[in-house]
């Protein structure tokens, strides 16, 4: 089923299928690895809307709430 | 084949200043390119004899630029020469977009992967030889930091082929390297070291924010731990032990009350140098800040080095994302408050991080006054402390308050919102010794050339204002908000005018005026407020421009009347 990744759950892991943004916030994070096909695992999300933290090809990257609820994430649940 | 020119090209922060050092040694040139205000390193080489130059071209992710420093890069490598393509080993993926780039401009490209020893900790393990075959182009494994491979990466440098692959699409590229990846790049599950369980449990808010609390809390206690101590049983010893005697031969020399005594010594209290109050050249112009600001200088840095090292700064910004973005930040900008808390102007220069005009502004008007800087923190604790440590503690309380209605208030205010964070977290990692003790030197020195003469200079000018009676013209123009507004005496003006140079100075200066603790508290208070230095002016000036300094300016003054009125009259000590 495919969730964005807010809903995923810590530790989940999913394949990215969307990013539903602007250019510059799609090349931004795919600069940094993160783009369609390409699996991610869920690290840790924060308090009251706070940043989302996530794990692709072993480096963590730390982004915003409305960011993180932008991509859209295919999981097996 | 015969090299003309070596052009070091990667993504920013691949260790790309290392291999740089490591292959040029101590000779390099600091330049700017010409038009810009981008700068870039070059030194030389001997390659079969002959001198080569090298460019440490500035970090870039694509040939087709989005910001200046990108562009100056791809002007850089269209003027041609030899590119070694710096790449991180441990992120192969998205540096191999910036290699495909290169190779489709059928410029001569050597891959350099570095960062190499620390792929194997991560679990990454990368066939070198099929990356080779897959680029066509010599990939060399290397570690800047310990040096190796940088021979075999000269060695070479001759083999060095310019393909011309098709010119494609970013997406075309992007499935190439998956390809690429694929069969060249293998990645096993890590391992679970202690480091790694400490990076989890640090970046889960149950656990993250007690361990943020409990690193910040450490930090400051070791940083107050080692500068005490280095102050009470080093610095200040010497002083009293060493320097003192030759002083005292030398105020009998010059008699008191000469005009060379007034500058060199200063006044005798109750016949005697003091180093907190004399306000001579060689007595408190030495004292001030060499056994009183940098015993805390050199703590304060050590320990952050030791932080950035280690990896910790981005969690922290991460946990505090939440909590700046009521202040119309995100988390990230918590990096330039933190080396604010050093030294305001690397603090200031560090708000280039941020992208937006509004974030920079809210940062740098919060940053210039309401974060201390540790020669005024180190002065406050020196002169406020002997009054008591609750006086300290409500300095940094009002001031911390003073952060966070100004920052609730610009966030209100100012139209627009507070954008997202997107950082990288570093792994964590055991810092060197000597990566540490190096930026730690480069820091004090630096403290030390820049610091120190301004220090003399405001000590200079205050003399020759005294002996001039142009401070008791001032005192008595700004009396009015001085005594009546803040409830300060109007010889206080002295120290705020010395504040534009050195805050260290300017709170030292509070010392002799005989103050009650209730206008030393407000003193110290309004010293941090009212304005920043002029060092960390001029930066704030070339960061934000005219207007919105000015702008951020008046916020200051604002602020400072403000608070020091409403202090002086709801303050019962």
């Amino acid at each position: 089923m495919i969730i964005n990744l807010i809903q995923m759950q810590s530790g989940e892991t999913g394949i990215v299928k969307e990013i539903q943004g602007g250019q510059g916030m799609a090349r931004k994070l795919q600069s940094m690895g993160v783009r369609p096909q390409k699996q991610i695992t869920k690290v840790s999300s924060h308090f009251w809307r706070g940043p989302q933290t996530i794990e692709v090809d072993n480096i963590q990257i730390a982004m915003g709430f409305g960011m993180a609820k932008r991509i859209l994430v295919e999981v097996q649940r | 084949m015969n090299i003309e020119k070596i052009l070091l090209v990667g993504n920013p922060n691949v260790g790309k200043s290392a291999i740089f050092s490591r292959l040029t040694g101590a000779q390099v040139v600091i330049s700017n390119y010409p038009g810009t205000t981008v700068e870039f390193i070059r030194g030389k080489i001997k390659l079969a004899d002959e001198n080569v130059m090298v460019i440490d071209v500035p970090g870039t992710y694509t040939l087709e630029p989005t910001c200046k420093a990108e562009d100056v890069a791809c002007r850089m490598v269209k003027e041609g020469g030899l590119v070694i393509n710096i790449v991180d080993a441990t992120n192969l993926e998205r540096n191999l977009h910036l290699t495909l780039q290169l190779l489709e401009r059928a410029i001569p490209v050597i891959v350099a992967l570095n960062m190499w020893d620390d792929t194997k900790h991560r679990g990454i393990y990368i066939d070198v030889k099929k990356l080779e075959e897959q680029l066509g182009v010599p990939v060399v494994p290397t570690c800047g930091l310990s040096g190796e491979g940088i021979k075999e990466l000269m060695e070479r440098l001759p083999q060095t082929k310019a393909e011309s692959l098709p010119v494609s699409s970013d997406a075309q590229k992007w499935e190439k390297i998956g390809k690429i990846v694929e069969e060249a790049q293998k990645l096993t599950h890590r391992h679970h070291t202690l480091l790694e369980i400490l990076e989890d449990l640090s970046i889960k808010p149950l656990t993250g924010l007690p361990i943020a609390l409990a690193v910040i809390y450490g930090a400051f206690w070791v940083v107050r731990f080692i500068g005490e101590n280095l102050i009470s049983y080093i610095f200040e010893p010497l002083f009293i032990k060493l320097w003192l005697p030759l002083l005292i031969k030398l105020s009998v020399l010059l008699k008191e009350g000469s005009f060379l005594h007034h500058i060199l010594i200063g006044n005798l209290i109750e016949g005697e140098i003091n180093f907190g109050q004399s306000f001579g050249l060689l007595t408190t112009g030495l004292f001030v800040p060499l056994a009183m600001v940098l015993p805390y200088i050199f703590s304060f840095y050590l320990i952050l080095g030791l932080l950035e090292d280690f990896g910790y700064l981005p969690r922290l910004a991460v946990l505090m994302d939440n909590f700046m973005h009521h202040l119309g930040l995100h988390g990230y900008a918590i990096i330039p408050f933190i080396l604010g808390m050093g030294c305001k102007v690397p603090g200031v220069l560090a708000i280039r991080i941020l992208e937006e005009r509004r974030e920079k502004f809210i940062a740098a008007t919060l940053l210039a006054i309401g974060v201390p800087c540790m020669a005024q923190i180190a002065m406050i604790v020196g002169l406020v402390g002997q009054r008591g440590g609750e006086f300290v503690a409500l300095i940094f309380l009002v001031l911390f308050l003073i952060l966070i209605v100004k920052g609730l208030v610009l966030n209100r205010v100012l139209k627009g919102a507070s954008p997202e964070i997107l950082v990288e977290i570093p792994p964590y990692r055991i810092p060197s010794f000597t990566a540490v003790m190096k930026k730690l030197w480069m820091r004090l020195s630096g403290f030390l050339k820049e610091a120190l003469p301004l220090v003399l200079l405001g000590v200079f000018f205050v003399n020759i204002l005294y002996t001039l009676m142009i401070i008791d013209f001032f005192a008595h123009l700004f009396a009015p908000v001085l005594t009546n507004l803040w409830g300060l005496p109007k010889e206080a003006i002295s120290a705020l005018a010395v504040g534009f140079l050195r805050k260290d100075v300017a709170v030292g200066m509070l010392g002799p005026l005989h103050l009650s603790t209730k206008q030393l508290v407000i003193g110290s208070t309004m010293l941090a407020l009212y304005f920043p230095c002029f060092a960390t002016y001029s930066v704030l000036i070339k960061e934000l421009g005219i207007k919105d300094t000015l702008k951020s300016t008046a916020i200051m003054l604002a602020v400072a009347l403000l608070v020091g009125a409403l202090l002086n009259v709801f303050l019962k000590i």
